[in-house]
């Protein structure tokens, strides 16, 4: 009988490190990286070198082209660059940091996805992945993205109108406003995972709106921007697009839609109720408690030296479309 | 004892890595490298940058008694004017970036705005301390200079809240540095103890 013994550097298989623990315990690393750096050489810039220093393994989020009618009304807004849209991020799931989302969402997975409208309703709908793209007639719209932070960029998205795809599950009376959620999976959002990250928020991320607000035509359910498909820090696969509303009201990654009939709770006015209101109309003349929202930094092309405030228009230069929503309303106690 | 020259080689190295970010950093943002928004980026950095140079400045002298180099003590002028200077840098990113020019703006926003009248306020009495740390106005100042130099224990409590104040959620760094700026003042518990008793007196 052959008797083998072993080398002493002969490895066993039982002795072979898991694939997916092996890429855990990099992603660790890779956080403690993050940390470390961040923290000993402070803020933004030496976190930029950090983040160059680490990702080796860079795989970056593919995007597709889609189909859509051109916006040909609002050519004329000077559009924000592709390059900043898409990196100048609030998206705490990501990271509470602006440049983070685009730095950590690159392996966020959309497809398959499962988008589920129900509730106050007779027709409940869930929508997959390909439904979301195909299901509806694309357009574009150019439209002003006014931040509660009192930065401002001008995005081409594209998507439908959610009255479109509220009309098809058909709300019953009692729908009287709308609940949206976004997903929770703290395996792919590490904000969700660390308070660290993710900045002490509690997740799921939840908005609303009320049914009207809802069914104006202005307020988009976004798929795409640039003429492509939404990247994972700009809310892919599926994002909201309020353009009178400070953008946090514009929640991303949506997995949830329900029409309620009680005004739904929403993430940052359970976080600081008199700092952010359920409406979050963008208002020049109610100033947020910190800072003043009477005009705004429009984020183009262009560095340091570019003379970028601009006065702040009142529900964000929209008031045409969406004013009579409010008509009787104290909007410095709505807000 | 730390030689002459140990000291001349810290200074340097303390001169060049204070230095070399924000020239670095001002470069990029000029040219619209700094990511999509250079204004809030250079705020933030020069901002948390004096916040950790007034940490550093507050560890040298704890730090020196502990490993008994007292020529350590002659570099903690320097990192408390770069302190200074960055904190200097803070402001002029605001109202010349930020709110460009606004001088209505500005005054509006230091008065109304809790956070930002306590980092005006910090400011303020660290440029005093920066203006007395001149050696001759120091040495016509005796022993009140001492005790205007101890309210870098009240300003550094007013930056870690202005910093706490500033951010929109709870975020753990504020905490942190919080507590770091607790640590360092345990160190001074009797010192500390001492000053308050004589203002009281």
């Amino acid at each position: 009988m052959l008797i083998k013994t072993p080398q002493k550097s002969f490895l066993r298989e039982s002795a072979v490190t898991d694939e997916s623990l092996f890429q855990e315990r990099r992603i660790l690393l890779k956080k403690m990286g993050f940390l470390g750096a961040g923290t000993l050489l402070s803020s933004a810039g030496s976190n930029k070198v950090s983040a160059r220093f680490f990702n080796d393994d860079d795989v970056k989020f593919s995007t597709q082209k889609l189909h859509y009618s051109q916006d040909e009304l609002n050519v004329h807004l000077i559009k924000t660059p592709e390059q900043k849209v898409v990196s100048h991020n609030n998206f705490y799931e990501f990271g509470a940091k602006k440049h983070q989302p685009a730095e950590l969402a690159q392996h966020f997975n959309v497809n398959p996805w499962q988008l589920t409208v129900s509730g106050e309703c007779d027709k409940s709908i869930t929508l997959s992945y390909d439904d979301l793209i195909n299901m509806f007639a694309l357009e574009e719209r150019i439209y002003r993205f006014r931040c509660v932070e009192a930065w401002s960029m001008v995005i081409p998205w594209i998507g439908f109108s959610l009255a479109s795809l509220l009309t098809k599950v058909a709300p019953n009376s009692k729908a009287k406003y709308v609940a949206f959620e976004t997903l929770y999976d703290p395996k792919q959002m590490p904000g969700q995972a660390s308070r660290f990250l993710g900045g002490g928020i509690t997740y799921p991320y939840v908005e609303g709106l009320r049914i009207d607000e809802a069914m104006n035509p202005l307020t988009l359910m976004s798929v795409g921007l640039y003429g492509k498909t939404l990247p994972p820090q700009n809310g892919a696969p599926i994002r909201l697009v309020v353009p009178w509303k400070y953008g946090f009201k514009s929640i991303k990654s949506i997995v949830a839609i329900k029409l309620v009939e009680q005004q739904p709770p929403t993430t940052w006015n359970r976080l600081a109720a008199k700092e952010y209101g359920f409406y979050a109309n963008v208002n020049p003349t109610h100033d947020h408690p910190r800072w003043s929202q009477a005009s705004e930094r429009r984020i183009t092309s262009g560095g340091l030296l570019t003379r970028n405030r601009i006065p702040t228009l009142a529900f964000n230069g929209y008031a045409e479309e969406v004013a009579s929503l409010y008509q009787g309303m104290d909007l410095s106690t709505y807000y | 004892m730390i030689g002459r020259n140990r000291v001349i080689m810290l200074k340097s190295i303390i001169h060049i890595s204070a230095l070399l970010p924000v020239i670095y950093l001002y470069s990029l943002a000029f040219s619209d490298q700094l990511g999509a928004d250079p204004v809030e980026e250079l705020i933030h950095f020069t901002g948390i940058g004096a916040l950790n140079l007034l940490l550093i400045t507050l560890c040298i002298s704890p730090l020196a008694k502990r490993i008994k180099k007292s020529r350590l003590i002659k570099t903690r002028r320097l990192l408390g004017l770069y302190a200074f200077l960055y904190a200097l840098l803070h402001i002029i990113n605001f109202f010349v970036f930020e709110i460009q020019f606004d001088g209505k703006l500005f005054i509006n926003e230091v008065i109304e705005r809790p956070y930002i009248t306590l980092g005006m306020l910090a400011f303020l009495l660290l440029s005093v301390l920066a203006v007395t740390s001149i050696d001759s106005i120091k040495r016509k100042m005796g022993k009140n200079w001492q005790s205007l130099h101890n309210t870098i224990y009240l300003l550094i409590i007013l930056v870690a809240i202005h910093f706490y104040w500033s951010v929109k959620s709870v975020l753990i760094l504020p905490v942190i540095y919080c507590l770091l700026c607790v640590i360092l003042l345990t160190f001074r518990y009797l010192k500390l103890k001492r000053f308050i008793l004589s203002l009281l007196a």
